[in-house]
């Protein structure tokens, strides 16, 4: 039953770093029907430039408790993919945007392929290791164990998930980023400034990848230029899941993801006599995305998309 | 026509006609007067510090053959390297050996993964260009009948067994689970692995698979986890072994964990951090300062690249050197002349002494053993040689 327990843990701490992805990808898509392929990347970006950041730091030897150093570089690595978000809607999706539905499309998987190269150029090809500034002493949870970073994950994207939908329901940008989604035209026609509404939405979504690429590397202690896209692969997966352009699916299909995969590849191998193994756990996770998309489209929390005019 | 129509047409004509000019001109240039030795290997990817390393053993040989003046046929013989990156991607090794095929290289030295050496040895095989692998140990590469295939360290059956017994005799591991990363040469190790360990006495409780792009074991460790296990083997490389070691210890697994020559590394040790302490690893040949040659050419290597050795510089170094051998001893760089020379040559390199078997491995290959100590490997022992 531990064993069980430790793997809907594992599921919970994956599917969080999905969710928080996963929004980014879904609200692109929900105000300008955009899969921004390289918002992958740039949770990569976050979480290089926060290694070069506490690397610097550690350097320097400034003798600051290695917690304020984790914030500091958080901090910059947020800012970083706050500028490189809208400039990659301002420079690469902002020229496209009446263009038809494939162009934006390439253009964004050019984009990821250029931010990879450059990630390569600048931080080289190797695997870094993330120094670990919280020391991740594991704790027992009966009997299952789970360490402080990783507790630290489930928390921290709790609480930017819920400051999300704060942000969207409660505020006026939230109501004018609804607006955009549903109707631009028409939203334009009432006030909005569309073109600070999808920056504002690529700026946020890349916040929350900034917060995810950090958590990541400081889960598994490594950091590398590729590691942005099976890893936008799978949260572009989950968003689509829950429901493309949905807030709450993206968090319910990020979530569930990660335990379809965690689950997966712990039983499969048992449930299946040994006949697939524990690599077919991406096999498994995509399984489960086709059979929801057959049963439902528009995904689990999909609603149907309205009618544009 | 409209004018307009006669001027875009005319302008299409012109461009087309620039850019073919642009692609024959760049085609012709002056004809290449060196020699060029092929370098296939990863030097992008997980594993690129390899691959690059690799490189580095192979530019190191040929400088230093430039500089020795070789005469080769009547003439002074000039050595260049071409390197090809195969991005360890098993779909890439053949395209990148049909580019050093097509580029007329004398002799390859690669690749550095069995997952993309063996696929690539049917291209050179076919085109009747020497082979020499620095580090690819799957049994399959020197097994399929190609005169042109050699590796200058011991194979995986060799490894498998030297791993398999080490874990049941000398670790007193009784129940074992084997995680594998699917590749040629994960898969390949792991299976010999298993073989050996059941031949010993071991039990094998479960064997687990991953990716050679995942960092993330957790799922695959607590099932293991749950199965206890006195030792956990893993066949792959350092970039999977160095962020799983951690992930065993942060979930609290005891067990002992042992790899193959792929996590016998200092990525290894830099990657799994201070979880890396008593992992066991084995790694062909023997350590660098028991080496005949080996720290003349460990401190060459750090004079001219400001970087440790990696792995298997000193095997690419060899490599690359008594591939040169070959073509001295043939007095031509004609593979149909060197190749049988080079099947049977006694060389004197810095790993020890390059002499192939029937097969083009390397008659008395070693496997030696080492365990993680304070942030470095500490050498145990040595099998066979």
């Amino acid at each position: 039953m531990d064993i069980f327990l430790q793997q809907i843990l594992n599921g919970l701490v994956l599917g969080s770093v999905y969710a928080l992805v996963a929004l980014g990808y879904t609200m692109v898509y929900g105000i300008l029907g955009l899969i921004n392929f390289a918002h992958g990347e740039v949770v990569m970006v976050g979480a290089l430039v926060s290694l070069s950041v506490v690397e610097l730091l550690l350097g320097t030897n400034l003798g600051l408790p290695a917690p304020l150093l984790g914030v500091v570089a958080l901090v910059v690595a947020i800012g970083v993919c706050m500028a490189l978000g809208f400039s990659i809607e301002r420079i690469a999706y902002r020229p496209l945007r009446r263009a038809p539905r494939l162009a934006p499309l390439i253009t964004a998987i050019g984009v990821s392929i250029l931010l990879q190269t450059l990630a390569m150029l600048i931080w080289g090809r190797r695997y870094h290791t993330v120094p670990a500034l919280i020391p991740p002493t594991p704790h027992a949870v009966a009997g299952a164990t789970i360490t402080n970073v990783q507790i630290l994950i489930i928390v921290v994207s709790a609480l930017i998930m819920a400051g999300l939908m704060g942000l969207v329901h409660f505020t006026r940008l939230g109501r004018a980023m609804r607006a955009t989604a549903e109707n631009p035209v028409v939203a334009g026609l009432m006030g909005v400034n569309i073109n600070r509404i999808i920056s504002a939405t690529f700026v946020i979504g890349s916040a929350l990848a900034a917060v995810a690429g950090v958590l990541v590397s400081s889960n598994y202690g490594v950091a590398h230029y590729y590691m942005g896209f099976v890893l936008g692969l799978k949260a572009f997966t989950a968003a689509v899941l829950g429901g493309i352009g949905n807030l709450p699916g993206a968090m319910v299909g990020g979530l569930l993801l990660g335990l379809i995969e965690s689950l997966g590849a712990g039983y499969i191998g048992d449930l299946t006599g040994g006949f697939l193994g524990s690599h077919y756990q991406d096999v498994f996770a995509f399984l489960v995305l086709i059979m929801v998309l057959v049963f439902r489209p528009t995904g689990l929390l999909g609603e149907r998309l309205s009618e544009r005019a | 026509m409209k004018e307009g129509d006669l001027s875009v047409h005319l302008k299409t004509a012109v461009v087309g006609a620039a850019a073919a000019l642009a692609l024959v001109l760049s085609g012709c240039g002056k004809k290449d007067e060196a020699i060029k030795i092929g370098h296939a290997g990863p030097l992008t990817g997980p594993v690129a510090h390899l691959g690059k390393d690799n490189e580095n053993g192979v530019r190191l040989a040929l400088d230093e053959a430039n500089a020795a003046n070789i005469m080769l046929g009547g003439k002074k013989a000039t050595f260049a390297m071409q390197s090809e990156d195969d991005q360890a991607d098993p779909k890439q090794g053949p395209i990148v050996a049909q580019k050093l095929v097509d580029a007329k290289v004398a002799g390859v030295i690669g690749h550095l993964n069995s997952g993309t050496t063996i696929p690539a040895s049917k291209i050179y095989h076919d085109a009747g260009i020497a082979q020499i692998s620095p580090s690819a140990t799957n049994v399959t590469y020197t097994h399929q009948g190609f005169k042109t295939a050699f590796r200058v360290m011991a194979n995986d059956a060799q490894q498998g067994k030297v791993l398999g017994d080490y874990a049941v005799h000398k670790l007193g591991a009784k129940n074992i689970a084997i995680i594998d990363d699917r590749s040629a040469y994960g898969q390949g190790l792991a299976d010999e692995f298993e073989k050996a360990a059941k031949a010993a006495g071991g039990q094998v409780v479960t064997r687990e698979f991953t990716g050679t792009d995942k960092t993330d074991f957790n799922a695959i460790l607590t099932s293991i986890k749950g199965k206890n296990p006195d030792l956990i083997f893993y066949g792959g490389m350092d970039s999977q072994s160095g962020p799983m070691m951690k992930q065993i210890k942060n979930l609290g697994i005891g067990a002992k964990f042992l790899t193959g020559d792929g996590g016998q590394t200092a990525e290894f040790l830099k990657l799994a951090g201070d979880a890396a302490e008593g992992a066991y690893a084995s790694s062909p040949g023997v350590p660098l300062d028991k080496m005949p040659g080996g720290k003349a050419f460990a401190e060459k290597y750090k004079a001219k690249f400001n970087i440790e050795i990696q792995l298997y510089a000193p095997y690419a170094y060899d490599a690359a050197n008594v591939l040169l051998e070959a073509m001295k001893k043939a007095d031509s760089t004609d593979p149909a002349k060197y190749l049988p020379i080079l099947a049977g040559i006694s060389y004197q390199g810095v790993t020890g002494n390059v002499a192939f078997d029937e097969n083009g491995d390397i008659k008395g290959g070693s496997i030696s053993l080492y365990q993680a100590k304070g942030g470095k490997w500490e050498y145990l022992d040595t099998v066979g040689g």
